[in-house]
């Protein structure tokens, strides 16, 4: 076993960092472990996705009957565009790369991630960035309130706060980048011997493909910010009609790095519902490799829509027909993932614990928002949809019960194996169902609340959509909590608890599942021999 | 055992329930099929998408459902160990496939309807401004400003007091209402004179963005009679959802008597004569100047 050979090369070395985990808190600051880096990302998104959520509150409560009663409309618009940026690049990016840095070495069987240093830089980035970015709140001229897209001209009517939410954007770009490279340098260098790419696990395929992804298109969402601000602040007209530029440039720009940002939320939790599923079904993954094709076409194809984000611009026919058919075709090798995972279930010997709760329950409702994703391709029906709460309702559901749900799943899944305790399986269960009924109180009445004509990103609202309202609100304050609740049981499970086993769950196939809970600090210095029955779920035929 | 039972139930009750309210949209609040030829496009491609996802949906939880309640470990049951199953998987790609190809037909039908603006019997511009629009009937020399109704505008400020039930049409009334004729075939013009709004009446079919520095061209042609209310759809600052767009559609001659009594108005055979003097003389302006200077527009 691996943890032998840890054992007899920690007594040779003199150097402290084989002794295990250093103590106090510069352990936390100057680490390079992939273990602690995870940890560091992990808790971060989960303060970030409690942040998120109170702005989210402080929407609803707003909303929750018309008039306005609590805050005015700039801190309203400010409420909205941060929640956006704080979710996507505070809680959902980082809990994946916050996975990925745990799980890649120890699926792969490698001993760390490939540039470890750079690791800790990346993560360290974000609590400055999200410092600076949060900040602009306090600020005089208030923060951005023109929505997370940021269209110009109405974002350049943001005070001087703007250069600062530009270079927090900017810091959060070089983060996500250099987890990427680090992502993709370790995936392909670092492999065990035999650990041929088609045996790897799909969570790491779909991280590959992610991280490529990010190298792709944060640079362009850095391109199309400083642009933004050039025009702010130095008198260029990117975007600005009068000087000769073009507002509806950006949104190309913008949703060019936007439609492939999305997937890069989506494809790891498709990844982890990879794992979660085989395991507690007792059954290998069905597709495997249509698995990856699905997941590569799918990456491939987000290149090439971006315009559907915008049909209500005016373009020209040939360009909404293009983007239409192309925005369609996704929902071929989406379709083969989801049948791919039911068919895993089938005739398998299933049992429902926490994860699995939260990845049948991703399977159903990310179907749901792929249902209204498709509603909302289809362009003629799309002039009505565009900018209601349908939309606000679809991409909730493919974020939330999608890639949070997907997150959720993989954290009960992991934990036992990150702290070597099991967590409180009855509080794992309430909190899922407390979840998910709450999740459809709160998104479902918005679907029909944009088909009856209530636009987003507004503080206020005709009383007839009243009654939608107030049900959406009362599922939001209840989500809300129950995440308090999710708080609570990961912070219980790392106190203590019954221990752990190796295996922890019956059904679980993998390298990590080979090493002890709590995995030891330092894990696969040798790398391991791969034997076939512990290999993507034991199927190695494809 | 017990437990999971209670888990089986509860996955299923739930998953009635979504089916149940997903179903809800064929007779609850839904997409209004308007009063334009392009809005009852629009509503027949929601409702057949819709219905389409709808059986699929059926289908794909229905066979999850029966292996949630069948295929578990506390039945007993041993796994199997199948990955691949071809025809499944080819019809699970060509199936799918087929549907979308059957959906681009009527949706590329309705899109070319929706694009094609020729043949409009009169112009409007609309201009979108924070936070009111600007409607002009190009030609007759009336144009005027739409903005928020006042009782809506001091109901709706912070802490106001004021109950928004007791408000009619509580911020979706305007204080000049767009009025166009029915049965007219209407291109509308929009734009901006600030940030990008988007112009969107429901019962119309359809919204489009008012973009500075660019023209974007719509066309309505409305049926009935009748008040139809909608919003700005694009975020455009702090009072972005208080900007109501509300039109009114009269019948032909009723339209033409309300357009006549407009301040502004004149007839469209004295605007053209106008016009036709302004053109002329630009013209004059222009040669005089290529007159006076033509090294410079060589150089140039």
């Amino acid at each position: 076993m691996s943890t032998h050979s840890t054992a007899t090369i920690a007594q040779d070395h003199v150097h402290d960092d084989h002794h295990g985990a250093p103590k106090g808190l510069l352990r936390w600051v100057f680490t390079t472990n992939h273990k602690d880096i995870g940890t560091l990302y992990l808790v971060f998104s989960l303060l970030m996705f409690l942040v998120g959520g109170g702005m989210a509150m402080i929407i609803r409560a707003e909303l929750f009957q018309p008039g306005l009663q609590l805050v005015n409309p700039e801190f309203f618009n400010q409420m909205t565009t941060m929640h956006a940026l704080v979710m996507i690049f505070g809680a959902v990016m980082p809990a994946f790369v916050g996975l990925a840095n745990w799980m890649i070495p120890m699926m792969i069987g490698a001993p760390d991630m490939a540039l470890p240093r750079m690791n800790n830089w990346s993560f360290w980035i974000l609590p400055f960035a999200f410092t600076m970015l949060l900040s602009t709140l306090f600020m005089p001229s208030g923060g951005p309130a023109s929505g997370w897209t940021l269209y110009p001209p109405l974002s350049l009517q943001t005070g001087n706060s703007f250069a600062f939410v530009i270079f927090a954007i900017h810091m959060l770009g070089i983060s996500s980048i250099m987890g990427a490279i680090n992502v993709i340098a370790t995936i392909l260098n670092m492999r065990a011997p035999g650990m041929t790419l088609l045996r790897m696990p799909v969570f790491v395929w779909t991280w590959l493909i992610t991280a490529f992804l990010l190298i792709a298109v944060m640079p362009v969402l850095a391109g199309a910010v400083t642009m933004l601000l050039t025009d702010r602040f130095f008198d260029t007209s990117f975007f600005n009609a009068a000087g000769g530029g073009d507002p509806v440039m950006f949104q190309h720009i913008f949703w060019f790095f936007g439609h492939p940002e999305v997937y890069i939320m989506i494809l790891p939790a498709f990844g982890i519902i990879s794992e979660v599923i085989p395991t507690f079904a007792r059954k290998p993954l069905f597709g495997y490799t249509a698995m990856v094709y699905a997941t590569a076409s799918i990456a491939l194809l987000s290149f090439i829509v971006w315009a559907h984000h915008m049909f209500t611009v005016g373009m020209p026919l040939g360009a909404e027909l293009f983007f239409m058919y192309a925005t369609m075709v996704i929902a071929v090798p989406t379709g083969v993932k989801i049948f791919n995972w039911v068919s895993t279930m089938w005739r398998g010997s299933m049992t429902f614990e926490t994860p699995m709760l939260f990845a049948l329950a991703f399977v159903i409702l990310f179907t749901i928002g792929g249902f209204s994703g498709l509603m909302l391709a289809v362009v003629p029906a799309d002039f009505q949809y565009h900018d209601t709460y349908f939309v606000v309702a679809h991409f909730h559901y493919v974020l939330v019960t999608g890639a949070v749900f997907g997150i959720m799943a993989a954290v009960y899944y992991w934990l036992p194996k990150w702290t070597g305790n099991m967590y409180n399986e009855r509080l794992g269960k309430i909190h899922f169902w407390w979840s998910v009924i709450s999740v459809n109180v709160l998104f479902f009445p918005q679907h029909y609340l944009g088909l009856a004509g209530m636009p987003r990103r507004i503080p206020d609202y005709a009383v007839q959509f009243a009654d939608y309202n107030m049900i959406s609100s009362v599922g939001g304050f209840a989500f809300g909590l129950a995440q308090l609740l999710f708080a609570f049981i990961v912070w219980q499970c790392a106190r203590g608890g019954v221990k752990a086993t190796a295996q922890v769950w019956e059904g679980a196939r993998g390298l990590e599942w080979t090493l002890p809970s709590p995995a030891p600090y330092h894990t696969f210095e040798e790398p391991p021999t791969i034997d076939d029955s512990m290999v993507a779920h034991g199927d190695t035929a494809h | 055992m017990k437990n999971q039972n209670i888990v089986i139930v509860s996955i299923a009750v739930l998953a009635g329930m979504l089916l149940a309210v997903w179903g809800m949209f064929a007779v609850g609040a839904n997409m209004p099929r308007g009063v334009t030829e392009f809005s009852h496009t629009a509503y027949d491609l929601h409702m057949l998408i819709l219905w389409i996802c709808v059986v699929i949906g059926v289908l794909v939880f229905g066979a999850m459902f029966v292996s949630i309640i069948m295929h578990r470990k506390s039945n007993g049951v041993e796994a199997a160990r199948f990955t691949h199953n071809t025809k499944a998987e080819i019809a699970w790609t060509t199936i799918p496939i087929l549907i979308l190809v059957m959906m681009t037909v009527p949706a590329t039908r309705g899109l070319i309807l929706m694009e094609t603006s020729e043949g409009a019997a009169m112009d409007i511009q609309i201009t979108g401004y924070q936070w009111k629009w600007k409607y002009e009937y190009l030609d007759t020399g009336v144009s005027f400003i739409s903005s928020l109704a006042r009782d809506s505008n001091v109901a709706r400020q912070l802490n106001s007091g004021i109950d928004p039930n007791t408000v009619d049409n509580y911020l979706l009334e305007v204080d000049h209402p767009l009025v166009v004729p029915t049965n007219t075939k209407i291109r509308l013009l929009m734009t901006s004179g600030d940030v990008i709004h988007s112009w969107w009446v429901p019962e119309l079919g359809w919204k489009r963005d008012a973009i500075p520095g660019m023209i974007n061209t719509a066309w309505t042609e409305i049926s009935e009679p009748g008040t139809y209310r909608g919003q700005c759809a694009e975020l455009c600052g702090k009072d972005h959802g208080f900007m109501p767009v509300v039109v009114i559609a009269k019948p032909k001659a009723e339209f033409e008597q309300w357009l006549a009594q407009q301040p502004g108005y004149q007839a469209a055979e004295d605007l053209a004569s106008m016009a036709a003097n302004t053109i002329a003389d630009k013209q004059a302006t222009a040669d005089k100047q290529a007159d006076d200077q033509p090294e410079v527009a060589l150089v140039n």
